[in-house]
């Protein structure tokens, strides 16, 4: 009796805890994204004004006119995470494998903090870097390398710059935490039964750490997908990614149902990520 | 007989009939790989650091340019600061020194409420998802993870939508105009940061010992109580730590805001993106040192005191 009781109480008090952000993020976060949900299906009436019938008109153009920057999104994104990848787990070992906890520490400290600097600013110093009198075309020219300036501002490559600066440490820290919670006895023992560093690394190594790898790629692809700011900033109209059509809509065009049409494609295809992420982690656990 | 016990049988035999014959070439070549792997393992990080510091490193040097060029250094001057305290930001009237100082007030009032307000009401989920079981617990789980992986895009996207909507029908049916500004900002930056919060105090509140909260229970103390004496000291540097999150991260943001503040409110990040997308000043170079010294500066006072509180225990 007295045991129900106090269940009831704790559950009500929970329940009561819990309140204040069941409401907040209920009313201004899924709500919200509720009405996008609707409003994609809308149709435009006039300049930011919606009405009724039903139409798939805005996802017709998002897979259709626009199929061109959602597909440049998705292969920007991919493109960036394995260049991620390729310069973060080395990275992330390297760190990870060293001895002295001062090093290590200093190391990341190094990692972490260019990141805790303003986004924006971040992104404009490659502006400086980039732009035909940048920085790195008054090096190369200095150098006798080039004649003219590289046109490197205004372009993919730009933005996949952009986006792998701005998130190599998402890649780093994950694939640093399981680094180093392995146990390097496996690769002496690989070693012991004949294995090279070769086979070591990738029949043990990679395998162990592969749960940070999967963890480090979802958490750089997910806001490569969503980018905004470096696509606007680097990537001119020959770099332009969804996130920045999403965001004419809500300026100057006015478009919400199409806006609306690609931020809920924009989220189908993060969450297409996550649920390959969590398939994939499940699976390595799995066995 | 089986597939499985063939190989087991050739496997076994093969392992009896095994020589240990050191191959010259192969282990010269493993050692040649080990070397490459060594070297290259050395050259990753100082490439990687070179990487993520040099820009910002360029970005510093050119802001004492005593010219508009990023491409030489013509010599060091102070200028552009100048330039910044004195009124002259940039692109005439669009950026004055007032209106900096107005949006970097913006910020400071944004990010200290929405830090309160996310903050207590992130500790409060916290201690009802680790501390109780009640029902649409594991829903409201998942949910409180979801603006951490949602693209900020659509959160501010789908904000502005809500509002706009909101106050379209407010409009209506009260005749009264109501717009966004201050107030949708914040109700925005809380949104998001409740669940960094709630993720920073959650594993501060799961490394605690719940023997403690018992020993006070069976002293007499009541839950209230309790709370106040055992669990929030405890949990303090966890609420901390995600405050300070919070603060950063509501400080930093860009999109929520730029979509939520409606004409005329800025915050820093806004203003700086209006500067960087209409004009190239040296003056920016400037600006996003100041930011960058402010930002070094607010990380090193949070280590040094998660790094008391690390020695207090």
């Amino acid at each position: 009796m007295l045991e129900a009781q106090a269940r009831r109480r704790q559950q009500r008090s929970g329940l009561l805890l819990a309140l204040p952000a069941i409401i907040w993020l209920g009313l201004f976060f899924l709500l919200p994204l509720g009405i996008v949900g609707v409003f994609s299906f809308l149709t435009r009436e006039a300049a930011g004004i919606v009405s009724l019938p039903f139409t798939l008109e805005h996802y017709e153009r998002t897979f259709g006119v626009f199929s061109v920057v959602l597909w440049r999104s998705v292969w920007i994104s991919v493109v960036s995470t394995v260049i991620c990848l390729l310069i973060g787990y080395p990275l992330a070992f390297f760190i990870a494998t060293r001895q002295n906890n001062w090093v290590r520490q200093l190391c990341l400290f190094m990692v972490v903090l260019p990141f805790w600097t303003n986004f924006l600013v971040r992104t404009y110093a490659w502006r400086i870097l980039l732009g035909d009198q940048g920085t790195i075309n008054a090096i190369l020219q200095g150098l006798g390398l080039i004649d003219a300036p590289l046109t490197l501002l205004n372009t993919p490559f730009a933005v996949i710059l952009g986006l792998v600066y701005g998130f190599l440490p998402f890649m780093v820290l994950p694939i640093y935490a399981s680094v180093d919670r392995f146990d390097f006895k496996y690769v002496d023992a690989a070693h012991d039964l004949g294995a090279n560093d070769i086979k070591a690394f990738f029949r043990v190594v990679l395998p162990m750490t592969l749960p940070g790898v999967f963890a480090g790629s979802a958490l750089v692809f997910i806001p490569c997908v969503g980018a905004f700011v470096t696509p606007d900033l680097l990537g001119g109209t020959q770099g332009l990614m969804i996130g920045n059509l999403i965001s004419r809509q809500f300026g100057q065009s006015l478009n919400l149902p199409l806006g609306s049409a690609l931020s809920v494609t924009m989220m189908l295809i993060v969450m297409v990520a996550l649920l390959a992420y969590v398939r994939l982690g499940n699976r390595r656990l799995g066995g | 007989m089986s597939a499985a016990q063939t190989v087991q049988q050739s496997f076994s035999s093969e392992v009896k009939t095994r020589t240990f014959e050191v191959n010259e070439r192969q282990l010269s070549l493993d050692r040649l790989v080990r070397r490459i792997g060594k070297v290259g393992l050395l050259f990753n990080p100082i490439f990687s650091f070179f990487f993520l510091w040099a820009p910002i490193l360029v970005l510093v040097i050119f802001s004492f340019n005593d010219s508009r060029s990023v491409a030489t250094f013509s010599g060091f001057t102070l200028r552009w600061y100048l330039n910044i305290f004195s009124g002259a930001v940039g692109a005439g009237d669009n950026f004055s020194t007032a209106l900096l100082l107005d949006s970097l007030r913006n910020s400071l009032v944004i990010g200290v409420i929405a830090t309160l307000i996310s903050s207590v009401i992130g500790t409060m989920v916290s201690l009802a998802l680790s501390r109780s079981d009640f029902p649409g617990k594991r829903v409201l789980d998942a949910v409180l993870y979801l603006p951490v992986v949602i693209p900020e895009i659509t959160q501010g996207v789908s904000l502005a939508v809500f509002f706009n909507a909101i106050f379209g029908w407010w409009n209506m049916t009260t005749g009264q105009r109501v717009s966004m500004g201050l107030e949708t900002v914040i109700i925005g930056h809380v949104a998001f940061t409740i669940s960094f919060v709630a993720v920073v105090v959650r594993a501060r509140l799961a490394d605690m010992n719940p023997k403690l909260e018992e020993a006070a229970r069976d002293l007499g103390a009541n839950e209230w109580r309790t709370f106040w004496a055992i669990t929030f000291p405890l949990a303090l540097p966890g609420i901390i730590a995600g405050a300070l999150l919070a603060f950063t991260l509501s400080l930093d943001d860009f999109l929520v805001t730029f979509f939520t503040s409606g004409a005329g409110t800025n915050t820093l990040p806004v203003f700086v993106y209006g500067l960087l997308r209409l004009t190239v000043t040296p003056e920016i170079n400037a600006i996003s040192t100041i930011m960058i010294l402010a930002s070094t500066l607010l990380i090193g006072i949070s280590l040094a005191l998660q790094g008391r509180n690390a020695v207090r225990g």
